[in-house]
C-alpha cells in the first residue's frame, strides 16, 4: 500500500483499518483526493474488510457523503465489507437526516466493528 | 432597541470557486460564536452555509468565473438569518430528487438542500431557484 494524504491506513488481523486525517472534511480537492485514495484501497489494493473510524472528524459537507457513497457502492462491487465507527452524535445526525445510517454499516467502536468481521 | 440589540449584517460578494468562501464561512460562525451561539447550532449555520454556498457555484452559476454569488446575513444573539443568490439560470426546485428515498439513497447528490432543511427553522427558495433564504431561531 502507497501513502496517503488523506488518511491513515493500518492493518488488523487481515482487517483494513482506516482513519482520517482532516477533522474538517470540505475542501473539494481533499474531498477528491480522500475519494481516490478510499477507492484505491477496494480497487487496486484489494481490501477486504474494512473499518473507517471517523473518531477525528468533526465536520463534513454533503460532498464528502458522495464519495463514502461511491466508496461503499465499490466496496460492494468488489465483495468488500466496509463497517462505519466512532461517527459523533454531530456527523451522526447528518447520516440520519439524508438515510445514510440506513445505506452504511455503523458500529460503535472499532472493537464492535472487529468483532464481527 | 439598544445597539447591542441589533442584528450584525454581513455582505459579500463571491467569485464562483469552491474554495472562495470559506474565509466567510469562517468570519460568520466567529461572530456567533462571540454572540455566543452553542456548538450544536454553529455545526447546523455552518453546514447550511457550506451547502448553499457550494450549490449556488457549483449549479446555480456551474462554476463560471464571469458569475458571482450573493451572501448577505443578518446575526443576533437569537436568530440567524442568510441570503443566497446565484446569477445561474435557475431550476425548478421540485424536480430536485428527495435523496432520502430508498430508491435515491445511492445518488451520490442532492443532499445539500435536505441538510439545510433540517438544521433551518426555515428555508425559502425563490421562484426560478437562484435564491435561497434560511433562517434559524434559537428557542429559549
Amino acid at each position: 500500500m502507497g501513502t496517503y494524504r488523506r488518511i491513515e491506513v493500518s492493518e488488523s488481523s487481515n482487517v483494513s483499518v482506516i482513519r482520517f486525517k482532516d477533522q474538517k472534511i470540505i475542501d473539494p480537492e481533499a474531498i477528491q483526493e480522500l475519494g481516490q485514495e478510499l477507492f484505491d484501497l477496494v480497487e487496486k489494493d484489494n481490501c477486504q474488510k474494512m473499518v473507517l473510524n471517523f473518531s477525528n472528524v468533526e465536520f463534513l459537507s454533503s460532498a464528502a457523503l458522495g464519495k463514502l457513497i461511491t466508496f461503499e457502492k465499490k466496496s460492494k462491487r468488489h465483495d468488500a465489507e466496509l463497517i462505519l465507527t466512532n461517527i459523533s452524535p454531530e456527523i451522526f445526525q447528518v447520516f440520519a437526516i439524508t438515510n445514510l445510517d440506513k445505506l452504511f454499516r455503523i458500529k460503535d467502536s472499532e472493537a464492535d466493528a472487529l468483532a464481527v468481521l | 432597541m439598544s445597539h447591542h440589540n441589533l442584528p450584525r449584517t454581513i455582505q459579500c460578494e463571491l467569485s464562483s470557486s469552491l474554495t472562495a468562501y470559506q474565509e466567510l464561512v469562517q468570519q460568520i460562525l466567529d461572530v456567533l460564536t462571540e454572540l455566543e451561539w452553542q456548538k450544536k447550532d454553529l455545526f447546523g449555520v455552518h453546514l447550511a452555509l457550506e451547502e448553499s454556498i457550494s450549490n449556488a457555484i457549483r449549479h446555480g452559476n456551474k462554476e463560471d468565473p464571469a458569475k458571482r454569488v450573493h451572501v448577505e446575513c443578518q446575526l443576533s444573539p437569537d436568530r440567524f438569518w442568510a441570503k443566497v443568490c446565484d446569477e445561474g439560470d435557475g431550476y425548478d426546485p421540485s424536480e430536485v430528487p428527495d435523496c432520502r428515498c430508498s430508491e435515491n439513497i445511492e445518488a451520490t447528490g442532492g443532499r445539500g438542500l435536505a441538510l439545510i432543511r433540517a438544521y433551518m427553522t426555515s428555508v425559502e427558495l425563490s421562484q426560478c431557484g437562484n435564491c435561497l433564504t434560511m433562517e434559524k431561531v434559537i428557542a429559549d
